[in-house]
């Protein structure tokens, strides 16, 4: 009973946050500093985990390709879809969850805790629309987080592949270029999309309800990642059947 | 005025607030005192909307609060001033950006007037040379001050203090409580102090609600106080022997 009315206050959270809105000028701030934090402050670890993960996808393929007949233009082209397919939306997504995920539960369940966000109601200010919507629109530019992702982690691939010479720099280029279909990139992007306001949502939720103290926080933080990665899974594997079966 | 008329609460069967009513004068500091889980906290975030009560009515200035249309609600909301127990000051905000909130967020003062009015009510709470600074950089009688400040800075008709002086040392306790009783005259605003220290109803307390198991047990003044027979009150307040001794040497004179 309680998840079922977790769903229904997550989506009657939904709809207040599109509810009273906030003045444009403090929503510009707040969403100019959520871009910073939720955007700009993930493409490190984003792209050096595409980076080596990528490579490891290539000479793992490489080491797999036993058979003399098999071209080895296969590791570029296993790389390239590994990546674009799986690795770049969905498991960046997964990194992201514990990442951005626990650091909003944590910001808005402190602020929750505090008493802060008493203070911001008693204003009469919707609190949903000044929390949650600015990280809507700054994870709207998640899609770019996982564009660099798709291109370092081939570029990892390929600098694993060449310089652990397992394949030509000329192979693994034609096994990248190799049959592709460009609606499995606009598959990747569609699943990004629908994963970003989840990214956004779902651990806003978790920060937003949760009742307790510091303890409780870090608690609704582990919550509030193993809920969006569920739900990212699900969606996975929503998405997956509706768009490419 | 806040006349509050038989309101009652319940939280899953366990009733928390049962048929208090009671009126908070304009000009006055009105306290509301109380044992720990007395329902104090309940009470008062009822009186701020925050909870909504089962039962009973809420009337600021002869307005029934739950009657009110959406925009007169956000238009009272504004005349409304609320310092929290642990201040609740805005942690990536310097002082001056978090007494500045309320004004940016609700009005369409220009930055300037906005800063001045901040300024303004900066040195009426003392609280010099601290605008550039965080919440974490200052100390806990500092925090009261700028939350108050924050409370005042929209000209409020009303000002709710949960705990105002808890957390800190005695003397700084008693500037915060004289402090907000100075606003109280000088806005003529009225004022409600939920607190269970003592100090605060001898110093400040024009009217006190004293609350039991989530009803009203007493009402009166502090000068009611040192004659009451009523013994909830008494074996709250003088549960200290100095406020025992206090009472005596009153009553004796």
């Amino acid at each position: 009973m309680k998840f079922l009315s977790n769903i229904g206050k997550y989506f009657l959270m939904l709809q207040s946050v599109f509810g009273k809105f906030t003045k444009w000028k403090i929503l510009k701030q707040l969403i100019l500093k959520d871009i910073d934090i939720l955007i700009i402050g993930s493409l490190g670890i984003v792209s050096f985990i595409s980076f080596f993960v990528g490579g490891v996808v290539a000479i793992q393929t490489a080491l797999n390709l036993e058979n003399p007949l098999l071209p080895k233009n296969l590791i570029g082209f296993a790389t390239r879809q590994s990546v674009i397919l799986e690795f770049a939306p969905t498991f960046i997504s997964i990194i992201m969850a514990g990442k951005v995920g626990s650091y909003i539960t944590s910001s808005i369940g402190t602020m929750r805790v505090t008493e802060q966000i008493d203070a911001l109601e008693v204003m009469g200010i919707n609190t949903f629309n000044y929390l949650i919507f600015p990280k809507i629109i700054a994870l709207s530019l998640y899609p770019l987080i996982i564009c660099t992702s798709m291109f370092l982690g081939i570029f990892g691939g390929y600098i694993g592949c060449v310089y652990g010479g397992f394949s030509s720099s000329g192979e693994f280029i034609e096994g990248i270029q190799m049959d592709l279909i460009p609606f499995h990139v606009t598959y990747a992007f569609i699943k990004t999309a629908f994963f970003s306001f989840i990214l956004a949502t779902v651990p806003s939720f978790h920060g937003y309800f949760m009742t307790g103290g510091a303890l409780e926080v870090g608690k609704a933080s582990t919550i509030s990642f193993v809920w969006t990665s569920v739900v990212i899974i699900l969606l996975n594997y929503l998405i997956t059947q509706l768009l490419l079966t | 005025m806040i006349k509050v008329k038989n309101i009652s609460k319940t939280f899953d069967d366990t009733s928390v607030l049962e048929g208090i009513s009671t009126i908070f004068d304009k000009g006055k500091t009105n306290l509301i005192i109380g044992q720990s889980g007395s329902g104090k906290t309940v009470f008062l975030k009822c009186l701020l909307g925050l909870i909504k009560t089962d039962k009973g009515q809420i009337e600021f200035e002869n307005k029934v609060f739950d009657s009110m249309s959406v925009k007169e609600r956000s238009i009272l909301r504004q005349e409304i001033g609320m310092v929290f127990q642990g201040s609740a000051l805005f942690d990536s905000m310097t002082v001056e950006q978090n007494i500045m909130f309320p004004m940016q967020m609700l009005t369409n003062s220009k930055e300037d007037e906005v800063r001045d009015r901040a300024n303004q009510v900066i040195k009426r709470v003392n609280l010099v040379n601290s605008n550039e600074k965080f919440p974490d950089e200052i100390s806990g009688g500092m925090k009261k001050r700028v939350a108050i400040a924050r409370a005042i800075v929209m000209n409020p008709k009303y000002l709710f203090c949960d705990e105002p002086n808890s957390g800190l040392d005695p003397k700084t306790a008693i500037l915060i409580d004289n402090l907000i009783q100075e606003i109280t005259k000088e806005y003529d605003i009225t004022t409600v102090i939920n607190t269970h220290d003592m100090n605060s109803v001898m110093e400040i307390g024009e009217k006190i609600v004293f609350l039991k198991n989530g009803g009203k047990a007493w009402e009166g003044t502090k000068k009611d106080i040192f004659n009451t027979n009523n013994a909830a009150v008494s074996s709250f307040v003088y549960s200290s022997d100095l406020f025992k001794k206090v009472r005596e040497m009153y009553l004796k004179n």
